[in-house]
């Protein structure tokens, strides 16, 4: 085990540059940094120079990598455009843990991501528990019910909301939830942000407000997860060890949660395997929709302004997130069911 | 004697030709079990009903009309001269669900094809040759899997934005920015593709017609699309169905971001774009072209699930 892991994560590396390498490729050409720099004035052709100098955007492509990679404090950097490289570069680089710095905001990257990260991952993290409970729930029902109306029922409407495309859902149960609510002089939920300023930062204020977006961004994995759950489920309970346990006499309830849980689960392993670290980038579309201050609006906004360290930052986590969560995952299943080995 | 007949009527009697049916093709297996599958069947009709509103409409109304603005008449809710209302700059909703619906299945439809070409390549090579090429293919498949597919698809639709002039085809002028959406969905859409692709070449060149191929002489390139890509027809087939449904979501989701494609042309997709800032007032102007991707995307599914069954051979309904 320990040696597979040890070559896991050896081809991580490559698979990792990789990445980076066409990301780099893309950060080229997603716009001109420099334009949006200064806000709504347009930036002097001299200080433009000197910016370009400053961030190193007059370097190669190739030169860029190198330093946004390794940094650029082993050598030095030509400050006043006279030819003469003079000042010392202070860029640690990526692989010394040192993202760069917000062009736009003129923030290191690692403390804009500080900010955001902690409102995604709270949002995600419940949105995570709750599709979990939910359709682990909503699966051992349908699959012990087998054809029954609510399995039907059920069937049907995670077709439906698998098709939707999120946004749909967020309008419609704001719709539903805020706006029809407060016509009828009803309680609401809010729709925009995490608090209302003047009521603060209080735990019900950011609970208050993550009622809509949790449920919108539920209800769709929710129905991929419980089809996946019950048909994981079925497969469980028409073995022979089921079988064995129930003609043993055994109470219903723990044939149902203690053998054939258990073995049921494991499918879903896997998915929250992959599904985990991509929460890390945060919904993009939900956290826009519903004003949420996380790392999918961050990452939005800094494509949108061409902030490419920031860019770059995110995608790069998220790309590591997954391969570690891979190999996670892997591990995990392995230690879950003995069956499987790895050489 | 009257109990021997009674008996022998309980026996189920087969007329001559349903015994002695004659064998029935493959396609006409799969055609037997996938007109059993009524969610199919739904699919299908519906969206043989959503082409005509899309393309028949086109009939009534003209893009022109679909494209005209009357800020005198903005955000009205449905009447008689406007069934589904107007958008923000005075814009006909129905007129622009048909030009827009036009433009999603298009796009869905041409990007499938960019998705279905990438990934056949890379699958088919990757599986047929191995050894390296295999190794460095599958390195680029995996990078490209593990960057999530929307994050990957806004920096892609920044980076090719504007640079794509618009085309004239067919007497209309359709913006550079549907190409780039096509040309990006195709391209961040294909791993999964080429990993079925891949693994069923691995499996079906060790067969023995392919032995034989290369035994008298065959090109690679014929034993490649001539004898194994036919032979991985289904599963393909039945992936290409589902991303485009897949293809249509991802459309609006980039154009619902404002990334994707640019006005004039409607998209069911733009149409949407800041929807949620008059979710109050005009409720008809994200309800229309929001239940259109709905409908749509559950039509494909179901067709897609349909093939599915009909076109795996283990499956047990016949």
């Amino acid at each position: 085990m320990g040696r597979y892991v040890a070559r896991r994560l050896l081809q991580a590396v490559p698979l990792l540059f990789i990445i980076s390498v066409i990301l780099f490729v893309l950060m080229q050409s997603i716009g001109d940094p420099l334009a949006t720099m200064s806000g709504r004035r347009p930036t002097r052709s001299a200080d433009r120079e000197r910016l370009k100098r400053q961030l190193g955007l007059d370097q190669p492509v190739l030169m860029q990598y190198v330093y946004w990679l390794v940094g650029n404090d082993w050598t030095s950097i030509d400050l006043d455009g006279d030819g003469v490289r003079e000042t010392r570069g202070e860029r640690k680089g990526v692989l010394r843990g040192d993202l760069g710095r917000s062009l736009k905001k003129r923030q290191p990257v690692l403390d804009l991501i500080g900010e955001r990260l902690p409102n995604t991952l709270l949002l995600m993290g419940t949105y995570e528990m709750v599709v979990l409970v939910g359709a682990v729930a909503l699966g051992i029902y349908s699959a012990v019910r087998q054809y029954s109306i609510f399995d039907h029922a059920v069937t049907g409407v995670s077709f439906v909301l698998y098709s939707m495309p999120i946004f749909f859902i967020a309008l419609l149960s704001m719709y539903l939830l805020a706006v029809k609510p407060k016509q009828w002089g009803l309680p609401y939920f809010p729709t925009v942000g995490m608090f209302e300023p003047e009521a603060g930062k209080t735990v019900p204020q950011v609970i208050w407000h993550m009622v809509l977006p949790v449920l919108s961004l539920s209800l769709i994995s929710l129905a991929g997860y419980s089809r996946y759950m019950r048909s994981s489920m079925l497969e469980v309970l028409s073995q022979d060890y089921i079988r064995t346990a129930k003609s043993k006499g055994l109470e219903r309830r723990y044939v149902l949660f203690a053998h054939a849980l258990k073995n049921a689960s494991l499918p879903i392993v896997t998915l929250i395997g992959l599904d985990l670290p991509t929460l890390l980038g945060g919904a993009i579309v939900t956290e826009r929709i519903f004003g949420w201050p996380g790392m999918g609006r961050l990452f939005f906004d800094s494509v949108s302004d061409a902030d490419t360290p920031v860019v770059m930052a995110i995608l790069m986590m998220v790309s590591v997130a997954v391969v570690v969560f891979q190999i996670l995952t892997d591990v995990i299943y392995a230690w879950l069911d003995p069956r499987i080995r790895y050489e | 004697m009257s109990d021997t007949t009674e008996a022998l009527s309980a026996i189920p009697q087969f007329a001559a030709d349903e015994l002695e049916a004659p064998p029935l093709s493959l396609r006409q297996l799969a055609w037997r079990r996938f007109r059993r599958h009524k969610m199919a069947l739904f699919g299908a009709v519906m969206l043989a009903l959503l082409f005509v509103y899309c393309f028949g409409g086109a009939l009534w109304v003209s893009e022109d009309y679909a494209n005209y603005t009357d800020t005198k008449a903005r955000l009205q809710a449905p009447s008689v001269s406007h069934p589904f209302g107007t958008d923000t700059v005075g814009r006909d909703i129905l007129a622009r669900t048909i030009y827009g619906g036009q433009i999603s299945l298009i796009i869905g439809l041409t990007a499938m094809l960019v998705e279905l070409v990438i990934g056949v390549l890379i699958g088919a090579l990757s599986g047929y040759y191995g050894g390296w090429l295999d190794s460095i293919l599958m390195r680029f498949t995996e990078a490209v899997f593990v960057i999530p597919q929307l994050f990957l698809l806004i920096v892609m639709a920044k980076f090719f934005g504007g640079k794509v002039p618009n085309l004239t085809l067919l007497g209309r002028t359709f913006s550079g920015s549907v190409v780039v959406v096509i040309l990006i969905i195709g391209a961040t859409s294909w791993v999964y593709l080429a990993r079925i692709v891949r693994a069923e070449f691995i499996s079906l060149k060790e067969r023995e017609f392919i032995l034989a191929a290369r035994a008298i002489g065959t090109p690679a390139r014929q034993i490649i699309f001539g004898h194994i890509l036919p032979n991985s027809i289904a599963p393909i087939i039945v992936s290409a169905t589902l991303s485009v449904a897949a293809a249509i979501l991802s459309e609006s989701y980039i154009s619902f971001l404002g990334m994707g494609v640019q006005a004039p042309t409607a998209t069911w997709g733009n149409m949407l774009e800041g929807a949620m800032n008059y979710i109050e007032e005009a409720p008809w102007f994200w309800i229309f072209p929001g239940t259109l991707i709905v409908l749509t995307v559950l039509s494909i599914n179901f067709l897609g699930d349909g093939l599915r069954d009909a076109l795996d051979p283990r499956s047990r309904v016949v």
